[in-house]
């Protein structure tokens, strides 16, 4: 771990604004992933600015229906909360088949969605990695890759983006609220929130240097049966092979989102308006164009699969 | 104390202590945070300085130029230590590898440098400013592809069951080729990581040219001596400290770079130096259990006999390394008159293969027990039948050596009882619960029992308190309990009379922990020490020793009664004895034996495997301490469902390291994969193993179990899974369609 200051923000603007004139300079937030990766020296932050007691960590409701989360609520206090429960029940299963009690307690919702790719490559800074160090290659090519990407990769990169809770999300249309360090505010809908690869690995996302989450939005709820599937190879802490966010309405339509598989929650328009015909139909556009490796090429026979028990479930 | 002849009745078998359930007495200082760990030895080193590791980042070449000025320079630096500046290092008898590298790179992560600062966070931030140029040299990692040239390789490691390179018994050819019925087939166990709790951690203190290491380490005795051998000083100046080890499961046997790197750091450093290897370093750092090739061939007439059985392995290891026995248990568990066994070493540049739990019958039995499932099925023979129609109660290869005990037939059929067996489905694929696919699997298990020299000075002061001393380690496994509750059983006095003191290398040399021969072996030795107290207790009170009782903190002859305190008096009174053996293991084959049952659900959509319910029927003599046995033998199965459906070290060929080297990676069983375990022993005294009757435990209950449990997904499923771990990735494109 390199040597860092650190300061505490006073309010979201001046958190913002802190970041974009302080080279090297990062948010840190429940840090569960960060400081990990600042121990392994994979991200050198020199400066961190605290952003943990803004008080972004209400849940109150939105003039439309739906529910605005503070970015700072943790994992827990969102899964808990009664009113996600009842009408985002797959937003709470979701945060609660990750991680484990004690990290849940700790991660905040804007943090989990900047969570990073738990490839084995870029955790060992001896190995080539365009995410970690771009233009040094990568090592994942060609080596041990079971749990890396199957779709939305690159040749320059085959990691994924490795959280449950951000599936749920996707699945839910939230939209993300951020302040940038000059006071504005924008919204941008999770869609475009991570990014694919490309030749880029290391742009993860949409933020803008210095640009904070202040919120996540979700839009009123939408019914149904909620219902979030982890496949994994023990039955609890562990990131998931394949996961299954679904929502299903009483006259078979609804929507599907992927885990495990992509650099992002994967989610495919056309493949929701096959959501009737069952998860062969399904899975053909939510796969289409798939390049799996050797190692992972068990990822698409099992979405198929686990999407087919999640509706066997929802019709039960 | 020699022990040559079969135990007669002795002070054990009162029964009184030994054989209780009693409660670890050191729980209260783990449960508290106060029983010391060597990283956390604030009680000897009031101010230690932080060694810091720096690690090869490639498996096979050398070292060019190692760039050290920054990290020199970097805050609270106050030397580094590198192969260049440590002089001459000797490898230890223990090790395959040098522990320091330098120039010569043998293998990821190896050691080649010591950061020592003056806290923990500058010696890592300053080892990541050591720059070292490697040139990179070519190395062999595929396990496949060496095999191939591999020759044939006898083993007799410190902890494994010995095997020769090739071992026959009439022609196993022949009968194979006119059995009636028979299976060939080729199973793989990968490389595992022992992942114990506590990662390896020094302290080490100079003073003069007498070396200290607080440290976590099984085997004291082995440890001081390549402590001495590698530094080049001699043995009596060095000095192991270990009372407490949080799990080894064989990854402690030996001195590794923790010790070397600490003793190093603190000699230059001038001052106390501690070292912990960072998790992530371990996997590849440290040693390993190696992967295994294994292709079984058994052969049967009619009735399910067996006329002929072969078992090769092929694993691999560094130059100078030695095998993985997977064969071992094959020479003893089932009878048939024609034998065949044997054992291929390759060379690889991967880090080291050595012990852990087990060594040869997990990954041997996690084969074995899968082929006899298999051969029931060809027979048509219920798998628990199958075994017993092939159980023997001799040695197959030395007909004329009985086995001491065996009862393998009575932990299947108890076993079989208790676990419902009845209604198993022989038929693969039949049950159902909701969406769960419902198996059932048995394995026998097997362990031999080995014995160790070990020894003990036991003391009784004015008070009457009786206290032990021998180098004896508890890695969690209730050493201190048992070793307790003996001398509380020999002295006639109660638990809270008794203090031990263990793992320090100034007391007398025991068994130490390893093979599951600790508890046997150090209990004898701690028997034999109090049987010389017993003896210098009489002749001080000139009592006749034949007659002598000790019970209730008294000692009694005839009508004379005398407490213990007072016969002790102001001076106290102290005997050693080390207990030693003669042929017994040779006359006799001192095995333990286990039926495992196991009952998985696998998931009919996404391949799935998990635990229902596990049962051990475990026969492995006297049963110490029935409580600390089953946490033994429970953490066991526990390790065994690791190797039956998630431990794999993923090894990149290209490069020849181990991929998945943290915890978050490298998976081992959580609460949510154990559902419910239960331990049945069987009544069982072996008077040929030493005079405690006791033999080992903590290795048995992992025995089998792997083997079980692939057992039972393939009653579950229908699907023969022979490449560990049975994860389900394998099991997808077979399973029944979903649509």
């Amino acid at each position: 771990m390199k040597p860092f200051t650190y300061e505490r923000a006073s309010s979201p603007a001046a958190a913002a604004a802190a970041v974009a004139r302080t080279p090297g300079a990062k948010f840190i937030a429940g840090g569960t992933n960060l400081l990990d990766l600042m121990k392994l020296e994979i991200e050198t932050p020199t400066h961190l600015i605290d952003v943990q007691e803004l008080k972004l960590d209400k849940i109150e409701p939105t003039q439309d229906g739906g529910l605005r989360v503070g970015a700072f609520v943790s994992n827990t206090a969102l899964a808990s909360d009664a009113r996600v429960r009842r009408d985002y029940g797959v937003l709470s299963r979701a945060i609660v088949a990750g991680a484990s009690g004690q990290l849940r307690n700790k991660a905040t919702t804007a943090g989990n969605l900047l969570q990073r790719t738990r490839c084995p490559y870029f955790y060992d800074t001896n190995q080539a990695c365009n995410k970690r160090k771009p233009g040094s290659g990568c090592a994942a090519l060609g080596g041990y890759s079971r749990q890396l990407g199957i779709i939305g990769t690159s040749d320059a990169c085959i990691a994924t983006y490795p959280g449950d809770m951000a599936v749920a999300m996707r699945l839910l249309d939230a939209q993300i609220e951020t302040i940038n360090p000059t006071g504005q505010s924008r919204t941008i809908p999770i869609a475009d929130f991570h990014k694919l690869p490309g030749t880029t690995p290391h742009v993860e996302n949409a933020l803008q240097r210095g640009e904070l989450i202040t919120a996540v939005t979700l839009p009123k709820p939408l019914g149904g049966t909620h219902t979030y599937r982890k496949v994994r190879d023990r039955a609890s802490y562990a990131y998931a092979l394949v996961s299954v966010a679904a929502i299903v309405q009483p006259d078979g339509s609804g929507r599907v989102a992927i885990g495990g598989i992509a650099p992002r929650p994967w989610r495919v328009d056309a493949a929701d308006a096959q959501l009737r015909n069952g998860s062969k139909a399904v899975v053909a556009p939510l796969l289409a164009g798939a390049r799996p490796t050797e190692d992972n090429a068990f990822k698409v026979p099992l979405v198929e699969r686990t999407l087919a028990a999640v509706l066997a479930e929802t019709r039960a | 104390m020699k022990f040559t002849t079969p135990a007669g009745q002795n002070p054990i078998d009162q029964g009184k202590v030994v054989g209780k359930p009693h409660d670890r007495i050191d729980g209260k200082f783990k449960t508290t945070g106060t029983a010391p760990y060597a990283y956390e030895r604030h009680d000897v080193v009031a101010n230690p300085a932080y060694g810091y590791i720096v690690h090869a980042a490639i498996a096979k070449g050398r070292i060019g130029a190692m760039h050290l000025a920054e990290a020199k320079a970097a805050p609270g630096v106050i030397t580094i230590v590198t192969a260049a500046e440590a002089g001459k290092l000797t490898k230890g008898d223990f090790n395959t590898a040098m522990l320091l590298g330098g120039p010569e790179i043998q293998h990821y992560h190896q050691a080649i440098a010591i950061v020592v600062a003056e806290t923990f966070e500058q010696a890592r931030a300053a080892a990541n400013l050591v720059r070292v140029d490697y040139e990179r040299g070519k190395g062999r990692f595929d396990l496949d592809e060496a095999l191939k040239t591999a020759p044939l390789k006898g083993a007799d490691s410190g902890e494994g069951s010995k095997a020769p390179p090739v071992d026959r018994v009439g022609d196993f050819e022949g009968a194979f080729a006119k059995a009636a019925v028979k299976l060939d087939a080729r199973y793989t166990t990968p490389d595992h990581s022992h992942a114990m709790m506590e990662p390896h951690a020094s302290l080490a203190r100079w003073d003069g040219d007498k070396l200290t290491v607080w440290t976590s380490n099984q085997m004291i005795a082995w440890g001081k001596g390549d402590v001495a051998k590698t530094l080049g000083i001699p043995k009596e100046n060095v000095r192991l400290i270990s009372p407490y080890v949080g799990g080894g499961f064989g990854g402690k046997l030996f001195v590794r770079t923790d010790a070397i790197m600490a003793a190093l750091g603190a000699r230059a450093a001038g001052r106390p130096v501690k070292v912990a290897l960072a998790r992530p370093m371990m996997f590849n750092n440290t040693t390993h259990r190696p992967a295994t090739t294994q292709r079984i061939r058994i052969g049967t007439d009619r009735s399910g006999k067996i006329t002929a059985i072969a078992h090769e392995s092929g694993s691999g290891d560094l130059p100078g390394g030695g095998p993985e026995t997977a064969v071992s248990q094959t020479k003893l568990l089932y009878a048939g008159a024609n034998r065949m066994t044997s054992m291929r070493l390759a060379v690889l540049d991967l880090p080291e293969g050595n012990a852990m739990r087990a060594p040869g019958e997990a990954p041997g039995l996690m084969a074995l027990e899968i082929a006899m499932d298999e051969m029931a099925e060809k027979l048509g023979m219920d798998p628990i039948a199958f075994r017993i129609a092939n159980d023997t109660q001799v040695d197959p290869e030395k007909p004329e050596r009985r086995f001491s005990q065996r009862q393998l037939i009575k932990a299947l059929q108890d076993g079989a009882k208790a676990f419902g067996w009845d209604k198993r489905n022989a038929k693969p694929a039949q049950v159902r619960d909701g969406k769960w696919l419902i198996g059932m699997g048995v394995a026998a298990g097997f362990r031999n029992n080995m014995n160790m020299k070990s020894g003990a000075k036991v003391s009784i002061d004015r008070k009457g308190i009786v206290t032990v001393y021998t180098d004896m380690t508890d890695i969690g496994t209730g050493s201190y309990t048992i070793i307790a509750q003996t001398a509380a059983e020999m002295m006639g006095v109660d638990m809270d009379r008794v203090v031990v003191r263990l793992g320090d290398s100034d007391s007398p040399v025991s068994s130490g922990s390893g093979g599951q021969w600790g508890a046997n072996s150090s209990t004898a030795g701690v028997y034999a020490a109090c049987v010389k107290l017993r003896e210098a207790v009489a002749q001080k009170l000139g009592f006749n020793s034949g007659d002598v009782e000790f019970a209730d903190g008294k000692v009694r002859s005839g009508n004379r009664s005398v407490a213990l305190a007072e016969a002790a008096g102001d001076a106290g009174l102290t005997a050693e004895d080390t207990i030693d053996y003669g042929d017994l293991a040779k006359t006799y084959q001192q095995s333990t034996f286990a039926g495992h049952f196991v009952e998985v659900g696998v998931d009919m959509y996404t391949g799935e495997v998990r635990i229902r319910r596990m049962l051990a029927v475990c026969a492995a003599g006297r049963i110490l301490n029935p409580k600390s046995a089953r946490s033994q033998v429970i953490g066991a199965m526990t390790m065994g469902v690791g190797s039956a459906l998630m431990e794999e070290l993923a090894v990149d060929k290209r490069f020849g390291f181990f991929v998945n080297h943290d915890l978050a990676q490298y998976e081992v069983p959580v609460h949510a994969d154990i559902p419910y375990q239960e331990v049945i022993f069987l009544e069982e005294t072996d008077p040929t193993t030493s005079p405690m009757k006791a033999k080992g435990v903590g290795e048995l209950g992992l025995c089998g179990v792997g083997a079980a449990i692939a057992n039972a997904a393939y009653n579950a499923t229908g699907i023969r899974i022979r490449d560990y771990p049975v994860t389900l990735d394998k099991m997808l494109d077979k399973m029944p369609p979903v649509a």
